[in-house]
């Protein structure tokens, strides 16, 4: 009994030396663990999936595998486009795998209830794919960085421009999820604030196979613009109808969130003229231009927005742990928040208060078949829109943790 | 204008006939499954996966072969057949004395299978197959712009739902068929080959998801998802008709694509669970479904 009792004390104290010890690393289980939850068979599987994947394995491999002295390991997951798994999923990882940042991919349903176990863990949560402004408004936490882009910045870059076009009178098709709500929401605002108005709008269902019914809708209110807040696979379907149905005779056609692997599936015969905006083209200038290359060379895809951020980003993480030698939510977010991000991705991009990351986005009308002259060559660039423009001002915030902060 | 409901009777007019327009991919694809079970009865689960595979073999007999629209609307199903023959010959003819859920589960994971291999190759955001320029274009009805394409599916959907309808109850094979259904010991003893009319049947089935899937090829997106996101729709539809019903598979198709589509102007965020609701309904009180026997 007695050396029972002995044991015991001593792991308690060697459990207490662990804890207080100052000089011993900081990492804990001497492996930095990232996980990425997103859609990997869904309909938002090709905008992020496994080439987001195969984004931070690039990023990983950047730092030859280990950072600070610790091994760098890699998990991902399917959250299957629902809230639960992906909630569930995030939980395990943290509670029994010992992740130690998690980075997701598209579906804001999954992003906002990943964000709050992450803050409740205490862990850094790395928002890529998840859009709504939610994230860093007023659901935002002091441990969420809202990396790429949001509803706002799409909403604030397209919204502007096809006002300023001449569409005033705006029609909305949405998906019926907090995402298309959010995008729907922010470019409502924009539009009220340009002199737009809005005719109407229809909420339709994830993943509606066939548009064309809100579409005769759409035209019949008669409104200029017809604004799909809605991604992916219905967009692309929603496009492919409005070609059928004749709908770009009558009303201008305008994406609020589209990536490059739908312009892709579309074809640029459907696609062409399209106004949208994006956070990074793969064709911008000669360093975006050498990372497409490499990413297509392991995927033999030109990459989207949001792999090209899930690179960013687990670069950016692995900075932070490197500089500071630790792996704890405050310390990490701190550091990433204090430090301008420079890379392929973004210059001079600035992680604010609120978690969202500032950086200039991209107003891009996509090309005609004549004017795309080589493979993935669909975009042109029509207007840079400097960061400050495209994200939530001081003023518009609700995320308590900017407005009650003094700077 | 004439309203109903607040609705203008003329936009009305437009949504019903688009309704019809869905309706088709449902009439076709629940007779396909309405046929196996009949005769079968095994529970074809892969049927979104085989409509999702004509779809994908005219897009590679397109861009591989350089073979077009029309021949492929008459080769891809043929080869969705082949396939389907050899799924039934090697797997599903080892299950006819079990349950039906065996079927179904068989069916359910080769279905899981063809979609992750369709969606490893091809990935998730599909693939472009452009409307054949022959039906292109449209026409400017009083009530609506209908294009081309969307008037020949109706039109082809019906012309095979009604063949195949009048093979089943109208020909000599077909009563070889539906005996073989009654009673294949018998059937087989005089002299008939009940095993391959079995797996003809079975091809044949996959064959009709096969065809719509080329007819959905132009106006929906190629992708290998296409098949999941409709088919627990078309067991509703199934379900509602009366499971091995072919008229009833055939009427409800059409019918509840109606429905659907006047859903989708009064409560537009129902659309993706009127059917379901209607299938409680129609089991609550006719549990054999609309057309069925009860047995």
């Amino acid at each position: 009994m007695i050396s029972k009792a002995r044991l015991l004390a001593g792991a308690a104290m060697l459990g207490l030396a662990a804890q207080d010890a100052p000089a011993a690393a900081q990492v804990s289980g001497d492996t930095i663990k990232i996980g990425l939850i997103t859609d990997m068979s869904g309909m938002y599987a090709d905008a992020d999936g496994s080439g987001g994947a195969e984004a931070v394995r690039m990023a990983i491999e950047d730092f030859g595998g280990e950072v600070a002295g610790n091994k760098i390991e890699f998990v991902v997951a399917d959250h299957q486009n629902k809230a639960d798994i992906g909630a569930a999923r995030v939980r395990e990882w943290i509670d029994r795998d010992g992740v130690d940042m998690v980075i997701a991919g598209p579906n804001s349903s999954v992003g906002l209830a990943v964000a709050k176990i992450a803050a409740d863990k205490k862990k850094p949560f790395i928002a890529i794919g998840s859009t709504s402004s939610r994230l860093t408004n007023e659901e935002c936490t002091p441990f969420t960085i809202h990396y790429a882009y949001d509803t706002v910045s799409l909403s604030k870059g397209t919204g502007a421009a096809v006002v300023a076009d001449g569409g005033k009178s705006w029609f909305f098709l949405t998906a019926d999820y907090v995402f298309g709500a959010s995008i729907e929401k922010d470019t409502r605002a924009v539009i009220a604030a340009k002199g737009g108005t809005v005719a109407g709008s229809i909420k339709h269902p994830l993943g509606a196979s066939d548009f064309s019914s809100f579409l005769l809708q759409a035209q019949g209110s008669g409104a200029d613009v017809l604004a799909l807040a809605n991604a992916g696979a219905d967009t692309i379907n929603a496009i492919k109808a409005a070609d059928e149905f004749g709908v770009g005779q009558s009303m201008k056609l305008v994406a609020m969130n589209m990536y490059l692997t739908d312009v892709h599936a579309l074809g640029l015969q459907v696609a062409k003229g399209l106004y949208m905006t994006d956070g990074w083209y793969w064709d911008l200038n000669d360093e975006t231009r050498a990372w497409g290359k490499k990413f297509f060379d392991r995927t033999n895809k030109m990459p989207t927005l949001l792999q090209v951020a899930d690179y960013s980003a687990v670069r950016t993480y692995l900075e932070a742990v490197k500089a500071t030698g630790a792996d704890d939510g405050e310390t990490i977010v701190a550091r990433m928040k204090a430090t301008p991000v420079n890379d392929v991705f973004v210059k001079d991009g600035v992680i604010r208060p609120d978690g969202r990351m500032v950086h200039d986005m991209y107003l891009m009308q996509v090309k005609t078949p004549e004017e795309s002259k080589y493979p993935w060559d669909y975009y042109k660039l029509v207007k840079v829109i400097p960061g400050e423009d495209a994200a939530t001002s001081k003023a518009e915030s609700r995320c308590t943790l900017w407005t009650n902060a003094t700077q | 204008m004439a309203t109903l409901f607040g609705v203008p009777l003329q936009a009305l007019s437009g949504q019903l006939l688009l309704g019809l327009i869905n309706g088709s991919f449902y009439a076709i694809l629940s007779l396909g499954l309405a046929v196996i079970f009949g005769l079968l009865n095994i529970i074809n689960f892969a049927h979104g996966a085989q409509y999702m595979m004509g779809a994908f073999v005219a897009w590679m007999l397109l861009n591989y072969a350089g073979v077009g629209y029309w021949p492929a609307l008459l080769i891809a199903p043929v080869f969705v057949g082949l396939s389907g023959v050899l799924l039934e010959r090697v797997l599903i003819a080892r299950l006819y004395k079990l349950d039906h859920l065996y079927g179904l589960l068989l069916t359910f994971g080769v279905a899981l299978i063809v979609q992750g291999l369709f969606r490893n190759h091809f990935g998730a955001s599909g693939l472009p197959y452009a409307i054949p320029a022959e039906l292109s274009g449209g026409h400017r009805l009083p009530f609506m712009f209908l294009p081309t394409y969307r008037g020949w599916v109706v039109v082809a959907s019906l012309a095979v739902c009604l063949a195949t309808w009048l093979a089943i109850e109208k020909t000599k094979l077909g009563a070889y068929l539906r005996a073989a259904t009654e009673n294949p010991a018998l059937v087989q003893a005089f002299g008939v080959n009940v095993p391959l009319l079995l797996t003809l049947t079975y091809g044949f089935g996959v064959a009709l998801a096969g065809f719509a899937g080329v007819l959905a090829a132009p106006v929906l997106s190629v992708n290998p998802n296409m098949g999941a996101d409709i088919i627990i729709v078309v067991f509703a539809v199934v379900v509602i008709g009366g499971m091995g019903s072919i008229l009833g598979a055939i009427v409800t198709g059409f019918g509840l694509g109606v429905v659907e589509g006047l859903v989708k102007v009064f409560y537009p965020e129902g659309s993706a669970t009127v059917i379901f609701v209607i299938m409680a309904l129609v089991l609550l009180v006719k549990p054999a479904g609309l057309f069925g026997r009860t047995a």
